[in-house]
């Protein structure tokens, strides 16, 4: 593994191409590994417009961005979504339908993590019992619960090895309790791998949980 | 647009490509068709037709190792069409269209416009089969000399179907004048193919020839003189029938066979056919009632002869050369008039062959429906194309008035 | 990148035999034809044509046949679809679309000419017993009237469908059921409100389709052959007629009257384009008058059951050609064959063959490039993030728009030219212009549906865009993919002149021997025919629907 690092936002400005407004402007953000800082603001303040240009899924005909997305040293803003390692976490768990679970987490792991048919398929297997989910691997993921689906969603994020986290609202689906014991398994899991976390929401409960920086937009 | 006519046609002559007769010997000629496919352009509304040609496709294949490909057409004009299209890009090799069934005004444009290859009856061995003295619409077809630029297959007559269950026999109108009374006493029962099919003008060209003052002016080509005198009778006996004929003669049958199937479906009562086996062969295939019959008129019936002709860009000309010799083989002939295959009267001389290949052709007429020499009566020649050609125009100006 | 290239090939493939074709089409109808000894500019090709005997009756049923026919369509459709969206019984009754939307024109034309004629299937079912009819009737004129009526009957029963599908598919984009409460909240009755509130949003949308259905009518010459006038004929088979004459001389009138067929129809749509303002306001008014809707309803009634006689009749035509085919005996007045048999089928096997293989091989082979030109232009539109303009999709819909006599000849002219004619791959590039607007029509809505959040997930995950399109896309995409390959394949199974053209008439399909064989073969041969254009296509619909409902049916998301 490398080096856990940061990841750093440098005067991110995103403008609609049209009107010119800034839904972001000069926007400087650290967040140190290991750390969850909150983005928060009302619906329509730009708050996923920013994750999809961290992500690389800007849809440039409709906004105009600059600015530098970097993970420790490395900029990233100039690569191929697919290069740029960053864990992407939407409200839906967005399992892919026609996968089945085992599938599903396998799509996200790297040759490099292992080669062998049988190797990928340990790996898979011990992560899902190690979430609770022992035997799951060949099951329909429309067949799962909402809390077993989020948790798939995320084993199959961090599978992919990111160097940073972006979550996009990814509890506002859950019921209460739910939601908390969710909240609880992610953050887990940010810490232990010391993984730079941006979280955007419009819940406070959320921000206070995730217990770092807050920004609002 | 006489004018644009007349020039196209000048223009078609001028631009004729030279002709040279087929010299080489049936053996250089099958050698060289070895591995070829002829595109065989063949009217495609009959069924057992088809199926013969299927069947001389896959003869020719294993015999000589020539393939037929049969492109159907609705009308033999396509074919013609298709050449004349293949001349105006300028392509006068390899041109697609290898064999045609033809006769008529189709066989005369193509003749006089130098679309033929040819001579070619020369260079197949099984011509000399060919009844050419007793059946001369084998060598004139319509009053045109083919010289050799066509090969005839298959002969043709004209008689009428109809059902003796449903028509006395004795009540059978045998002449042109007595169809006219048997129209007014049945009316709706009777129609014709549209006047543009050849089957159509031909059911007008039998009436012109026993209602033209002198049926041997037929025979020299159609002066505006000549055809308002002789098509006068034809007309107004026309129009005295036209009321009394199916739909009350606003509309018509496309083809024969869409006629032949008013016929089976009782719609009308006779159906003009140029194949004498027409009634045998509808019965084998279930298509009509075994009490179907045919009747001709007591002063004789219209014959012809079909032909296959190449055309002088066909790209299989010798492909084409042995699906025609083929087809003139005495085996296939007598094949070809087995009512059970395609009922269709040979075009052989049965005295220029063996006793045994003679005896192919015995097989029974018993066949119902099938009629006899006598009963098939006289075969009278065609009149010049272009009295069909007028015929045709002049119907149409009719139907349109 | 190659697939920027995608939406320039693919218009380029579409529209370039059009310009072409059209372009050698025009020359001609000027009198200019050099190949032919023609020189022009010169109006003498147009006199011909308007002088020719039973012009006039000809432009007038070209005309009054296509408005009718598509007149009564829509009607007949909103009817339909008024009803079913408040009667499940009537919804599920719109699934029955699938097979007559499959089987191509002529099969249901030839079917149809079988059931309505005097010695057909209806008189036949009700005779001797209440008509006393032992033969058919004298002087009933059902098929080939001048008027064009069994040409408009003809037409319905392919076009009601359609535009009932066109109906259905543009109502999930309006709140059709919301609109409805709404409506009848405030006091009108379900079957008007519909026409007043929801018919009006969902206009716009079948604009385009529409008017295809009215180019496709006027100008249609496989159906006119079957059952139109023969004497005169409507303009397209006037056009095909002059076009397959020996005469050279043929050539520029027949030009011009298939430059005349493409004003007809330019004419036809920017009338109805412009008829369209004062019927709107027309129903705004009615809207407006606050009428609860007592008599239109009853209308509206009667256009949708009529619209179910239209779709019975359509399987009945089917049917009665599948019956034909197995009938070894069937005379009048029996209602049912006297003796039934497969022996036509083992008859026709050897010689339905080829056809059937070309059919096979032409659509497969078009359909193909179609999904994988759409395919390419729907990725680049993603990636890209540009939609094509309104332009775009008016050029897409060209070939359908566009009368195919008006260019079809002069591809053939073309084709000879560069020696292509009568090659397959001539015929599958003119089946492509054809079968490419629907397979983009009916996939792009589908694709561009598909949450992004998917690929972006998966990109994320550290998929390149190839792998994402090969394994998250198209396996997501497999049910629509499949859907509109069959579309594509029902398509081009139906294509007459697509086909007769740039063939020679050397390459023949289900199709183009059906429409030879109507002219009078055997109607039990017909029958073989017309069953195998059916069940071709239905076939391939059955595949597209059982596949992936196979494949995935562990896969609950993905169940239909």
């Amino acid at each position: 593994m490398k080096q856990p690092a940061a990841l750093n936002l440098n005067e991110v400005t995103i403008r609609l191409r049209g009107t010119g407004a800034a839904l972001v402007e000069n926007l400087e953000l650290s967040i140190s590994p290991g750390t969850v800082t909150t983005l928060m603001g009302p619906s329509g303040s730009g708050k996923s417009t920013l994750l999809a240009f961290c992500a690389g899924f800007l849809d440039r005909s409709a906004f105009a961005a600059s600015g530098a997305v970097c993970i420790g040293e490395d900029r990233i803003d100039g690569l191929p979504a697919e290069r740029r390692r960053l864990g992407l976490l939407f409200q839906d768990a967005l399992l892919f339908p026609h996968l089945s679970v085992g599938s599903n987490l396998l799509f996200g792991l790297p040759r490099s993590a292992a080669r062998s048919r049988f190797e990928r398929r340990q790996i898979i297997e011990d992560a899902l019992a190690q979430a609770g989910l022992a035997g799951y691997a060949d099951r329909d993921p429309d067949t799962l619960s909402g809390g077993q689906r989020a948790r798939v969603a995320l084993l199959r994020t961090l599978l992919a090895e990111p160097r940073a986290l972006l979550l996009d609202e990814p509890f506002s689906k859950l019921d209460a309790a739910l939601r908390a014991e969710i909240r609880t398994f992610l953050f887990e899991h940010v810490r232990a791998r010391s993984l730079p976390t941006l979280l955007v929401t419009h819940d406070a409960a959320d921000a206070e949980a995730a217990g770092g920086a807050l920004v609002t937009s | 647009m006489r004018l644009l006519a007349l020039a196209v046609t000048t223009l078609a002559l001028l631009a004729s490509p030279s002709h040279a007769a087929e010299t080489r010997s049936f053996e250089d000629i099958a050698a060289k068709a070895r591995g070829q496919t002829v595109d065989w352009n063949a009217w495609a509304g009959d069924p057992q037709t088809n199926a013969f040609i299927t069947w001389v496709g896959a003869e020719v294949e294993r015999r000589y190792g020539v393939k037929v490909n049969h492109v159907k057409l609705t009308d033999t004009a396509e074919a013609v069409t298709r050449v004349v299209a293949e001349r105006a890009a300028g392509r006068n090799e390899g041109g697609g269209v290898d064999l045609i069934w033809i006769n008529g005004p189709n066989f005369l444009a193509m003749k006089s416009q130098g679309l033929l290859y040819g001579p070619v009856t020369q260079a197949l061995p099984n011509f000399r089969f060919v009844d050419t003295e007793r059946r001369p619409s084998s060598i004139v077809d319509f009053t045109v000399p083919v010289e050799g630029y066509a090969v005839p297959w298959r002969v043709a007559q004209i008689v009428y179907v109809y059902d003796s269950a449903r028509t006395d026999p004795k009540t059978l109108p045998r002449s042109i004048p007595a169809m006219l009374e048997w129209a007014k006493a049945n009316p709706g029962r009777l129609t014709h193919p549209n006047g543009r099919n050849f089957l159509g003008a031909t059911f007008l060209k039998q009436a012109l020839y026993e209602l033209a003052p002198d049926p041997s002016m037929l025979q020299k080509p159609a002066t505006d003189g000549a055809f308002g005198l002789a098509t006068a009778q034809l007309w107004t006996w026309y129009n005295v029938l036209r009321p009394y004929l199916w739909r009350e003669g606003r509309s018509f049958p496309e083809t024969g066979p869409a006629q032949r199937q008013l016929l089976a479906d009782g719609e009308i009562d006779f159906a003009v056919s140029f194949d004498p086996a027409e009634a045998a062969v509808s019965i084998n295939s279930g298509l009509l009632p075994d009490t179907a019959r045919v009747m001709t008129l007591e002063k004789g019936t219209i014959g012809n002869t079909s032909f296959v002709a190449i055309p002088y860009n066909a790209a299989d000309r010798e492909g084409a050369m042995v699906v025609a010799n083929f087809l003139l083989e005495p085996a296939t002939q007598a094949r070809a008039q087995d009512p059970k295959q395609m009922g269709s009267f040979t075009v052989l001389d049965l005295d220029k062959l063996s006793p045994d290949e003679r005896r192919l052709f015995d097989h029974p007429p018993e066949a119902k429906g099938l009629p006899t020499n006598a009963e098939l009566g006289n075969s009278l020649p065609e009149p010049h194309p272009s009295w069909m050609t007028r015929i045709t125009e002049e119907w149409e100006r009719l139907m349109n008035r | 990148m190659w697939l920027r290239l995608a939406p320039a090939l693919t218009l380029a493939l579409l529209l370039g035999p059009i310009g072409l074709g059209f372009a050698w089409t025009v020359l001609p109808a000027f009198g200019h034809m050099p190949s032919i000894g023609a020189v022009g500019p010169t109006l003498d090709p147009w006199r011909t044509l308007f002088v020719t005997s039973g012009f006039i009756d000809t432009l007038r049923v070209t005309v009054t046949a296509g408005l009718t026919a598509t007149c009564l369509s829509l009607v007949l459709a909103a009817g339909f679809c008024a009803i079913a969206a408040g009667s499940r019984t009537f919804s599920r009754l719109s699934r029955l679309v699938a097979p007559l939307l499959a089987t191509p024109h002529s099969a249901i034309a030839l079917g149809f000419a079988f059931l309505v004629l005097p010695s057909g299937w209806i008189v036949r079912a009700i005779s001797p017993e209440l008509t006393g009819w032992t033969r058919p009737p004298v002087g009933l004129v059902t098929i080939g009237d001048t008027a064009g009526l069994s040409l408009v009957g003809g037409l319905l029963l392919k076009e009601v469908p359609y535009l009932v599908l066109m109906i259905i598919g543009a109502s999930a984009q309006v709140p059709v059921a919301a609109t409805l409460a709404v409506s009848r909240a405030l006091g009108h009755r379900g079957l008007s409100a519909w026409v007043k509130a929801v018919l009006p949003q969902i206009y716009p949308q079948i604009r385009l389709p529409l008017y295809a259905v009215l180019a496709f009518s006027l100008s249609v010459v496989d159906v006119a052959i079957i059952l139109g006038p023969s004497q005169p004929p409507p303009l397209g088979v006037l056009a095909t007629r002059w076009f397959s004459d020996y005469d050279l001389s043929r050539y520029p009138p027949a030009a011009a009257a298939a430059v005349l067929q493409l004003i007809v129809v330019i004419a036809a749509i920017g009338l109805w384009r412009v008829a369209e303002i004062p019927i709107a306001a027309l129903g705004r008014s009615w809207a407006e008058g606050g009428s609860r809707g007592f008599a239109s309803a009853l209308l509206i009634r009667l256009a949708g059951i009529a619209a179910l006689l239209a779709g019975g009749l359509g399987l009945a035509a089917i049917l009665g050609m599948v019956v034909w085919s197995l009938a070894l005996v069937w005379r009048f007045p029996d209602a049912w064959p006297s003796a039934l048999g497969l022996a036509t089928w083992q008859a026709q096997a050897g010689i339905v063959a080829p056809a059937l293989a070309n059919t096979i091989i032409i659509g497969a082979a078009a359909t193909v490039l179609a999904i994988l030109l759409v395919l390419a232009c729907l990725e680049n539109e993603v990636r890209r993030g540009r939609r094509p303009g309104g332009a775009a999709l008016w050029l897409l819909f060209l070939p359908l728009l566009a009368p195919q006599i008006a260019f079809l000849f002069g591809v053939q002219v073309t084709l000879v030219r560069v020696g292509l004619d009568g090659t397959l791959f001539a015929v599958i590039w003119s089946h492509l212009v054809f079968v490419l607007p629907y397979v983009f029509l009916s996939l792009a809505d589908p694709f561009r549906a598909l949450d992004p959040r998917l690929p972006a997930t998966a990109a994320a995950l550290g998929a390149d865009p190839i792998r994402v399109f090969v394994t998250i896309k198209l396996p997501l995409l497999l049910r629509p993919l499949l859907i509109a390959a069959a579309v594509g394949f029902a398509v081009s199974v139906g294509q007459y002149l697509a086909t007769l053209f740039p063939g020679a008439g050397r390459i023949s399909t289900l199709t183009t021997d059906a429409v030879t064989l109507a002219s009078g073969a055997d109607r039990r041969i017909i029958g073989v025919y017309a069953a195998l254009q059916a069940a071709l296509p239905l076939l391939a619909y059955v595949a597209a629907l059982g596949a992936p409902a196979f494949l995935y049916r562990h896969r609950r998301a993905l169940r239909p």
